[in-house]
């Protein structure tokens, strides 16, 4: 499902040079399994799920999406990729503040190849708990009510693949293993493989499959990270 | 569809700023067309506005000034004609119809004109005469009685039976009251002309007015002619205009006020500018609104970036809102459109009597609009390419 080889990724510093901020020779994630990775903050794993997103392109190495090679499209291609077969969760949910939680959903499904469907994305709302609360907006939620919307809205188009990037770190200990427990279910229950990083073990202890960032990443063992 | 979400849901968050500038741009396209339908209305009325006469014909002077005097009752008269220059007139084979008016007289700021009923039989546009409102008639020649036009009756007050006593002058001074009682016998049916506006009484009612100097009592302000062919106007105007050094014929009407519109050309510049200034203010109203909601929306980009819309999505997105903005802009144009129009309109028919048409096309009542939509585009595109080339990863930190 997901296959990373020999990924590398560098900024530029404001001195001029390069800082090499994620090395990953290898990962693989199997199909509709979940994996965590291990790392504290600064690590470089938002920059990992970025490129594996396709948010940011890499600067040598490859990463394969259900048999699509990622890092050789265009920008425009990864868009496309990213629409059709990634959901994204944030650790700050990042939702759309001026839209309801319904249309916040309905973007999330709007700019893949199904287009939007309303009928899904509220059974997907009903499906987190938040089926009487469609037309309100996010900043009337409980944060914990915001996170499922941003579970729901990653799950809504259907992706082979959900990255969730510290997806519990805004949360309290009870809200955090509701929601953990939330995206591993609607995951399995759509088939859709997840790759989690966080720092917390609390939430690493949930999963058969994890990895120590600092390991798997290079650039960090060298201090590039 | 998502698009159109994306746009709606972004302009009614910054419902603010959306609306100040849906009313510049509505202010700057309905000045626009306002400025140019005045422009080009009033000139192709009042160029077409002769009640029905080729010439005029009256004392020594301005051709313009006896125009405005005789077919627009504006102005004041160049001065009189002697009742042999009107029977002059009258006899030549080159005239069909010469009317005779005398002014000098008001009631409440409306002229009083003095004219023979000849004058009410002609068509003063192609197959329309003038008519009595029922319930009237016209004066009796020699008589103290007055036929009133549709707009003074209604702005006097005046009906068929009232009387009055006119005021000498042709501005309203209250102590020049005249003695004579002169009764309403009939209200005109409005014309849309000059004539509206005007209080009509027998030619020797104004002559032998009290007051009025006796030895002017056969003189007559101006001669209204028709001609029996147009030709035969530049006859007349060698005779008198050239020939001549007593009388002055102003022909052809329209050509003279057509002259009036040249001279005044630069005010409709003026205005132009105006509403030009105020369409750049709109522009520069869109940019900074679409660069303000920009600033405050680049995160909503980025993630709508990070959920998979394209760069020429969010491009999109911020350029169809300066279209929306330019769109509804446009539409609301119309309605500032037509109240400033219509507002100008009464005025020029409450001081000339010459009616400006409302349900009249032309181009610029698109060009404006759409213009104005091509300018909020123009507004639109920096803050459109910066959307564009927003850095997703970056807007979204922090990062773990």
């Amino acid at each position: 499902m997901l296959e990373i080889t020999g990924l590398k990724k560098s900024f530029r510093r404001p001195d001029g040079g390069a800082v090499e901020v994620v090395h990953v020779e290898q990962f693989n994630l199997a199909a509709g399994a979940p994996a965590a990775l291990r790392g504290e903050s600064g690590s470089g794993k938002t920059t990992l799920l970025n490129l594996v997103a396709g948010i940011v392109p890499a600067d040598s190495g490859t990463v394969r999406i259900d048999g699509v090679e990622m890092t050789a499209l265009p920008e425009a291609g990864r868009d496309r990729l990213r629409a059709e077969k990634i959901g994204y969760i944030f650790q700050t949910f990042n939702l759309l503040q001026g839209h309801t939680v319904l249309e916040n959903v309905l973007l999330g499904m709007g700019f893949g190849p199904r287009g939007a469907d309303r009928a899904r994305a509220q059974q997907l709302l009903e499906r987190v708990g938040l089926g009487h609360r469609l037309d309100h907006f996010p900043r009337q939620l409980s944060t914990g009510q915001q996170q499922r919307v941003a579970v729901a809205r990653a799950l809504a188009h259907r992706p082979a693949l959900v990255l969730a990037d510290e997806p519990t770190g805004n949360l309290d200990r009870r809200h955090a293993a509701e929601a953990l427990a939330l995206i591993r279910e609607v995951c399995r229950e759509h088939g859709a493989a997840l790759l989690l990083v966080s720092h917390d073990e609390a939430v690493l202890a949930e999963f058969g499959q994890v990895e120590d960032f600092a390991a798997l990443n290079r650039a960090a063992r060298e201090g590039g990270a | 569809m998502t698009l159109w979400l994306i746009i709606r849901r972004s302009l009614r968050q910054h419902a603010l700023s959306t609306l100040v500038s849906v009313g510049s741009i509505a202010l700057a396209a309905g000045l626009m067309m306002c400025v140019w339908m005045v422009k080009t209305q009033a000139h192709a009325v009042f160029t077409a506005t002769n009640t029905g006469f080729d010439a005029v014909l009256g004392a020594r002077g301005s051709k313009l000034q006896l125009v405005l005097n005789a077919i627009f009752h504006l102005e004041a008269s160049p001065g009189n004609l002697s009742a042999a220059d009107y029977e002059a007139i009258k006899r030549h084979p080159a005239v069909r119809t010469a009317i005779p008016i005398a002014v000098g007289d008001n009631l409440r700021g409306y002229r009083i004109v003095g004219t023979v009923p000849e004058f009410f039989a002609v068509e003063y546009v192609p197959g329309k005469s003038f008519a009595v409102q029922p319930g009237g008639r016209l004066f009796t020649d020699g008589e103290r009685e007055a036929v009133v036009g549709s707009f003074a009756a209604r702005r006097l007050g005046l009906k068929p039976g009232d009387t009055f006593q006119p005021y000498h002058g042709l501005n309203f001074d209250p102590k020049a009251l005249h003695e004579e009682v002169y009764t309403v016998t009939g209200i005109l049916a409005p014309t849309n002309t000059p004539a509206d506006r005007v209080l009509w009484i027998p030619l020797s009612g104004v002559q032998t007015m009290s007051g009025h100097d006796p030895r002017a009592a056969t003189d007559v302000s101006a001669v209204l002619i028709q001609l029996r062919a147009p030709a035969a106007g530049f006859m007349l105007d060698m005779m008198y205009n050239r020939q001549g050094n007593r009388l002055t014929l102003a022909f052809p009407v329209g050509t003279i006020i057509a002259e009036l519109f040249n001279k005044i050309a630069w005010f409709d510049r003026v205005l132009a500018l105006v509403a030009g200034l105020v369409a750049l203010v709109a522009t520069g109203s869109v940019l900074a609104s679409s660069y303000g909601s920009l600033s405050a929306r680049r995160r909503d980009l980025a993630i709508l970036r990070a959920l998979g819309a394209r760069r020429r999505t969010v491009f999109s997105a911020v350029l169809g809102e300066a279209a929306v903005i330019g769109g509804l802009g446009a539409v609301a144009g119309y309605a500032v459109y037509f109240v400033l129009y219509a507002g100008v309109a009464e005025v020029i028919r409450a001081q000339t009597g010459v009616v400006l048409p409302v349900a009249v096309w032309h181009p610029v009542l698109a060009l404006a609009p759409l213009g104005m939509v091509g300018l909020c585009l123009l507004g639109g595109l920096i803050p459109a390419v910066q959307a564009y080339r927003l850095p997703v990863a970056d807007t979204l930190a922090p990062t773990s």
